[in-house]
């Protein structure tokens, strides 16, 4: 039995919205699964069943083999670090992370030994009498990974841990959570809306759309090869284009660009120029109106909007994608494309 | 389930000490209101509208007038002195705002009687306001401050005058002052860019501060007894006269309906202009 | 130099608002001075300063009168609080949790007893109990107190609790807390300050209020107001000035108190 946990067919409606359409998942010992989906994709409620915060009105869940479904959130051994770390304001660190070991009616000694250890892992040492509101957003960050940590769960759960924090530290941490995650050997479910942080951090990705699995993988497949058009979008900023009634997903990276006119390019014309993280994004319009992008590297091209090219791409780079279902009659968040 | 039940345990005691404490005694005043005067003591439980009816004769009506008058009088003087110091007061830098909030919750949570006490001993006869105002040849002879109808209109502003205050200042200290640099900034003079942009979005506390100066006002005999010397008849002197010496409980009822009629009017008329259930600056 | 001289005087310029404030200020104090001052004048007809005295806190120490009603208001407003301290703590939070019809209906009444005008509330209470024929004396004045400190307290906790996150409580649970253990340690530690103030206020409320007792007090039965009421209608002995200024002290050090549980919070 490797499979540490497992998720079957789970259903949630709120009201009368379907948050969650049927989600089947199986996740290894020892892995790092990151939930990738922009806002109201059902990431956290599924997270939020996992950790039993949440009841789902149809599927299963399985830990190690046992249905856990129907059990309160202190009959399972997953444990969660929350998007606002949700560190109790009125206990100092030491009681912060010690809180579940004294639940568990483990002795003082014991519990102190098991804080100081533990903050040695997230490298908060001698922070044990500090109060939430003294620390640092960063540090209220270590501080909630080791309250979460202290209890040795079989799975950890991270919802959006590194939302809050600005770009440099967030880089760090993710190379800090994925050493820590491999030294302790601990699964963990992490949610993200952030595509950069999924590829970077993950053994598998399951991309997430109006409450279904789009597309499960390692971040190789889903960067190379996404199924839909969606995923080619969300995770590789990819553009859709329709040559002979196939949709093919491009890269912007790999688009070239030329001002004659060469077998299989399709004419289009400039319409903007930015500079985006790094990179020259060159915004063009084929003749069907569709839109489509190209980076650069450097900071400008010769270029000039209104001018007239011809888009084309390497065959290899042309990725064939399916076209994504919409659930009929419901309101889709297509913004965060 | 087995949850929910243990939840609603939690509110039992509200539930049951709300509806025995609170709907009840209030629903029998309102049977209370359509019963008799038993002929030696007590009530009757026979229906009838002889209360209500005789509110209407002049001289009860009368005092219901002027209650009403007194009320509004002492609302509207509240406002005009309460307002300016509730902004005023929001406006302060930190420290100082914090100094006076605390000066003005003092005479809130301070007992009324004795605030009207230290009034009293001020204003009377002889007293050290006559005094100063003589000595400064301001005056000429006793003013006679007390006792009069005079005296209990600014007893009472001077009673109710912390409840506007913090009314006033707890929405003023909630507004965003950006909006009324963008109003200047777009060309408003300084009393149009208040008329247009403060006074609107101070409202809620104006409004809320109207409700908690009105409806007390309505109900405090002490003040009256005490500063009225006994001249100045109000419907909560009446009512009180009615329990404790007349012993017309019905006519009491009678009178407390209606004045519980105002006060729901009010509170109404509030949640209906600003459409919330909280009144600004109530705690 | 110039400019220096005039950022100075600018400086020191007394804007008229703060006069404003001030003058009010000076206004809502005097009375209460007033008050403090007299219970320290030697003159007996406190009109005129007869030298400094502490012989009316001598006196009032021997009003066994006074004393009782001291008694009387300090028991009555400790019941009244502890009551709302409970009854509005546990209702507040089950509100927070239960969904049911008459719910807002409720949540409405539970204001009523400070939305109305004291009066009726008084006159309600008086032929409420009559008709119950409950006995006029203690026990009718800790319920008719209680009934409006359980607003004060409800409120304030309700508030505080709407400001509180529920990943507190969610974050305990993923912990490994039961129902129980979340509200023991995380909830009510968290509303803690606010079911204090609520019950500073209540027995502040509770000490200040005289409309109400005099209604349900019944003959036998005197609470300090209730004494300072009566003497202010038939004739003020200066003993009354000494105490009110002791009563004045034991306010400002609730408001005190309470500020600094409202500072506390997180």
């Amino acid at each position: 039995m490797s499979n540490v946990l497992i998720l079957e067919g789970i259903e949630k409606s709120f009201g009368k919205t379907r948050v969650l359409r049927g989600i089947d998942l199986e996740i290894a010992r020892g892995e790092f699964l990151t939930l990738l989906g922009s806002s109201g994709c059902g990431k956290t409620t599924t997270l939020r069943i996992v950790a039993g915060l949440e009841t789902p009105d149809r599927g299963r869940v399985l830990l190690n083999g046992e249905d856990v479904t129907e059990r309160e959130p202190w009959q399972r051994n997953v444990n969660t670090v929350f998007q606002n770390y949700a560190l109790f304001p009125h206990m100092d660190v030491a009681a912060n992370i010690g809180y579940s070991l004294k639940l568990k009616k483990k002795s003082r000694p014991e519990i102190a030994r098991a804080v100081t250890e533990s903050l040695k892992l997230v490298q908060l040492e001698g922070y044990e009498k500090r109060m939430p509101s003294e620390l640092s957003g960063g540090q209220r960050q270590r501080v909630a990974i080791a309250r979460a940590l202290v209890n040795e769960p079989q799975v950890l759960l991270l919802d959006e841990p590194l939302g809050a924090l600005d770009l440099q530290l967030r880089r760090q941490m993710q190379t800090e959570l994925k050493r820590l995650q491999k030294r302790l050997g601990i699964t963990f479910i992490y949610i993200t809306h952030d595509q950069e942080e999924a590829l970077n951090m993950s053994d598998r990705i399951a991309v997430m759309r109006e409450g279904r699995f789009v597309q499960i993988g390692s971040a190789q497949e889903i960067y190379d090869r996404p199924r839909t058009s969606y995923v080619a979008r969300f995770v590789g900023n990819a553009n859709i284009i329709r040559v002979d009634g196939r949709m093919l997903a491009v890269r912007s990276e790999q688009i070239l660009l030329d001002g004659q006119e060469t077998p299989g390019a399709l004419a289009a014309v400039v319409k903007e120029k930015s500079f985006v993280g790094g990179m020259l994004r060159i915004g063009l319009e084929l003749t069907d109106g569709t839109p489509v992008t190209a980076s650069r590297h450097g900071i400008d091209a010769a270029w000039q909007p209104g001018e007239r090219l011809y888009v084309s791409w390497r065959p290899e780079h042309g990725v064939p994608v399916e076209k994504d279902e919409t659930a009929a009659g419901e309101e889709v968040d297509e913004e965060a494309l | 389930m087995k949850k929910r039940s243990k939840d609603g345990l939690l509110i039992a005691p509200l539930y049951v000490f709300t509806l025995l404490f609170v709907a009840a005694p209030l629903l029998y005043m309102l049977a209370l209101s359509f019963m008799q005067r038993a002929e030696v003591w007590g009530v009757e439980a026979a229906f009838s509208l002889d209360s209500y009816r005789k509110i209407l004769q002049p001289v009860y009506r009368d005092t219901f007038v002027e209650s009403v008058k007194l009320a509004f009088t002492t609302t509207f003087l509240t406002l005009l002195v309460g307002y300016p110091f509730g902004y005023f007061m929001a406006r302060l830098p930190a420290k100082r705002k914090s100094l006076v909030m605390l000066l003005v919750v003092i005479p809130f949570w301070t007992n009324a009687l004795m605030r009207m006490y230290g009034w009293m001993i001020l204003f009377r006869s002889n007293g050290l306001a006559e005094q100063a105002l003589l000595r400064f040849g301001l005056i000429e002879d006793s003013l006679k401050l007390l006792y009069n109808y005079k005296a209990v209109l600014a007893g009472m502003v001077y009673a109710l005058l912390p409840f506007m205050v913090l009314a006033v200042y707890s929405s003023a200290e909630k507004m965003d002052w950006s909006l009324v640099e963008a109003a200047k900034d777009l060309g408003a003079k300084n009393w149009q860019a208040f008329a247009t942009v403060t006074l609107k979005l101070t409202l809620p506390g104006i409004l809320s501060g109207v409700i908690l100066v009105f409806i007390p006002s309505m109900g405090l005999f002490f003040i009256a007894d005490i500063l009225g010397g006994g001249k100045i008849m109000l419907v909560g002197n009446l009512i009180r006269d009615q329990l404790m010496s007349t012993r017309d409980w019905p006519f009491a009822a009678a009178l407390s309906v209606v004045l519980m009629a105002f006060t729901m009017l009010f509170i109404w008329t509030y949640r209906k202009i600003t459409h919330s259930d909280e009144l600004e600056g109530l705690l | 130099m110039e400019e220096k001289k005039t950022r100075s005087r600018k400086k020191k310029r007394i804007r008229p608002s703060d006069c404003y404030l001030g003058v009010l200020l000076a206004l809502m104090y005097l009375p209460i001075l007033m008050v403090i001052l007299y219970s320290f004048n030697a003159s007996k007809t406190s009109v005129v300063w007869g030298g400094f005295t502490l012989s009316w806190y001598e006196e009032m120490l021997h009003d066994r009168g006074l004393l009782q009603a001291l008694q009387n208001s300090v028991v009555l407003g400790l019941s009244a609080s502890a009551i709302a301290g409970v009854i509005g703590t546990l209702g507040a939070v089950g509100m927070s949790r239960v969904h049911f019809r008459s719910k807002g209906m409720l949540d409405y009444l539970i204001l009523v007893p400070i939305m109305v005008p004291e009066i009726i509330l008084g006159m309600v209470f008086m032929v409420f109990f009559s008709l119950l024929s409950l006995p006029f004396g203690m026990t009718t004045l800790v319920l008719g107190h209680s009934a409006f400190c359980v607003p004060y307290v409800y409120m304030m906790v309700k508030a505080r609790l709407i400001g509180i996150d529920k990943s507190y409580a969610e974050a305990a649970r993923d912990l490994g807390a039961r129902e129980r253990q979340v509200f023991f340690d995380i909830t009510l530690p968290l509303i803690a300050p606010a079911i204090a103030s609520g019950m500073l206020l209540s027995f502040a409320m509770s000490l200040d209020d005289v409309v109400i007792s005099i209604f349900v007090a019944g003959a036998r039965i005197s609470t300090l107001p209730v004494k300072i009421y009566t003497q202010l209608k038939t004739g003020v002995t200066p003993e009354i000035n000494a105490l009110c200024t002791l009563m004045l002290a034991v306010t400002i050090f609730l408001v005190l108190l309470s500020g600094r549980l409202q500072k506390k919070k997180l």
